[in-house]
């Protein structure tokens, strides 16, 4: 008995270890968020800061971060409704009805996944700019939507199915049409599948780098990312709590929703593919 | 409604293949016609040894990002098991920390700890008496430059992996442990022959998802080593197709470089997808 709780005790202390070195970026952004330029640009760090100061985020919030967040939320929430809407009907066709191509679909579906995203850029930046979407809001939420519809149809095809079509066929019985039926009965039964979805396609499209970087990079309308990167990528003496608090303003909304959802998201990347 | 999701879906990969046959620079892109060229995009790649200085560089980089995020991922998921609860609470809360850290913060927060002036990585090696790390730039080598984008690949997607796998592993009946350790298995043996075996489906979900994370990565490598120090010389696949065909306004060999780029994920993933396949006729 002894020896078990000793050799418990160690690996506690492995445990701790890890936790620490997993913890410690994140500490120190927040806690360099908070400290005195005089503690930031010393060889010595301060592990703890004694005397927060809130001058950084002042410094962070310029009118460019917040029309950049304007931005960056205009296509967040176009890019969820607008997958929303779509992902829900194509994912009730997709778990109700057999039709010729159903099979051919759902290969696309997760093929999609499975392609790197980079390698989309160039067709996607051709196609754009063939319809005039480049350096415009609206082209970026149309590329975004190419990669949050195979997850979400998928996502909620998968919630669609553990509903039985009885509580459909009864609602068609008392005189609702099909489309009615799936507004009124399956709509509120897969209300958390789609809180789940919502949020992933909110969180993706928040952290988004690569596109808005290079459908937006020639004009003067960037996404909050593309703002934060070049805060550090000029010339000029970077001031680093200024960009620790954006950092940490910008991770909030992220954090914040991930929590919400976290076990759905892990369930969903890797239950979807094991069950055809 | 289908249809339409299908040609969504579909119809960028038709018009990458089309444009992969074009010569499709500028001039192209504003008059809305390529000029067919046959397989001359294809053969001008393979014929560039920049192409296969990436390609191995990028395999490389795959596999130590793989092999280090799946292999710590098990070690932490099978330590989450052996520690108390509030330990296991703290850990919890630093891995979800980590896997929701947007990627390009994440950059910047290693930007910072990592910077030659006053970064806190420097001081504490140093005051670990590793080595006179004062002042040390680590992006100057590609070497150098790669291992800080690792701990940060590597950082940002061991929660997933972790968790995952945590939950592979409470899968596993405590009959078959306890029987195997009666039966006079060591710790080692009860893993190879009793867990692995349960958890397999999921590990070679993650291998493969990890293979066409890393494998396609952009922009942690791009960014942290920074878009000015970019070159021939340190290119990883998808940074490459970016210079040469969005920077180069060449968007006919970039599409070339997208299909070969996308056809090695493919036979990359295949075979996991066997694999899956061979598991479902046992």
């Amino acid at each position: 008995m002894r020896r078990k709780r000793s050799a418990r005790t160690g690996w506690n202390i492995v445990g701790i270890g890890v936790f620490l070195v997993m913890v410690f970026p994140v500490y120190w952004m927040i806690a360099t968020a908070f400290k005195s330029d005089n503690q930031i640009n010393s060889y010595t760090p301060t592990w703890f800061p004694t005397q927060l100061t809130l001058q950084h985020f002042r410094a962070a919030l310029t009118p460019a971060f917040w029309s950049d967040v304007g931005n960056s939320l205009i296509v967040v929430l176009g890019t969820v409704v607008i997958a929303l809407v779509l992902s829900f009907f194509a994912a009730a066709a997709l778990a109700r009805y057999r039709f010729g191509g159903r099979k051919l679909v759902i290969v696309l579906v997760i093929g999609i996944q499975m392609l790197p995203q980079t390698g989309l850029l160039i067709p996607l930046f051709v196609l754009l700019s063939r319809y005039h979407e480049v350096n415009k809001l609206s082209g970026l939420v149309l590329v975004y939507l190419t990669f949050a519809l195979p997850f979400c149809v998928w996502t909620l095809r998968g919630f669609m199915i553990a509903i039985p079509e009885e509580l459909e066929e009864a609602a068609m019985v008392d005189g609702a049409s099909r489309l009615g039926a799936f507004v009124r009965i399956l709509l509120p039964l897969i209300a958390p599948g789609l809180v789940a979805t919502s949020v992933f396609t909110f969180i993706t499209s928040w952290n988004e780098f690569l596109f808005a970087y290079t459908l937006l990079g020639t004009g003067h309308t960037y996404t909050i990312t593309i703002w934060l990167a070049e805060l550090t990528g000029g010339q000029r003496a970077i001031d680093w709590g200024a960009v620790m608090a954006a950092s940490t303003m910008i991770s909030i909304p992220v954090v914040v929703f991930f929590l919400l959802v976290q076990r759905r998201i892990a369930y969903g990347l890797t239950a979807g593919a094991v069950k055809g | 409604m289908l249809v339409a999701i299908a040609a969504v879906l579909g119809y960028p990969i038709v018009n990458l293949v089309e444009l992969s046959l074009q010569q499709y620079g500028l001039f192209q892109l504003i008059s809305h016609h390529g000029i067919y060229i046959g397989l001359a995009n294809y053969s001008s790649i393979f014929g560039n040894s920049v192409f296969w200085h990436v390609l191995i560089r990028t395999v490389l980089f795959t596999a130590v990002n793989v092999g280090l995020t799946i292999g710590l991922g098990m070690l932490i998921a099978l330590l989450l098991g052996r520690v108390s609860t509030w330990v296991k609470l703290m850990l919890t809360v630093a891995l979800v920390l980590a896997w929701s850290t947007p990627p390009v913060v994440g950059v910047e927060i290693w930007q910072w700890m990592t910077n030659s002036q006053n970064g806190v990585l420097n001081y504490a090696l140093t005051q670990l008496h590793i080595g006179n790390f004062f002042q040390h730039d680590w992006y100057t080598s590609t070497v150098s430059q790669y291992a800080m984008v690792t701990t940060l690949l590597v950082w940002g997607a061991l929660p997933f992996v972790t968790i995952t796998l945590y939950a592979a592993l409470s899968q596993v009946p405590h009959e078959l442990l306890e029987a195997a350790q009666l039966d006079g298995a060591g710790a080692r043996r009860v893993f190879s022959a009793v867990t692995l075996p349960v958890i397999r489906p999921v590990l070679l979900i993650l291998l493969s998802l990890s293979i066409i994370w890393d494998f396609g990565v952009f922009t942690q490598p791009f960014l942290l080593i920074g878009p000015s120090q970019q070159n021939p010389g340190n290119y990883l696949m998808s940074i490459y197709l970016y210079e040469e065909g969005y920077g180069q306004t060449n968007f006919g060999l970039g599409a070339a470089i997208s299909i070969v780029m996308l056809l090695i994920v493919a036979v990359l993933s295949i075979f996991y997808v066997r694999a899956m396949v061979r598991m479902g006729d046992e």
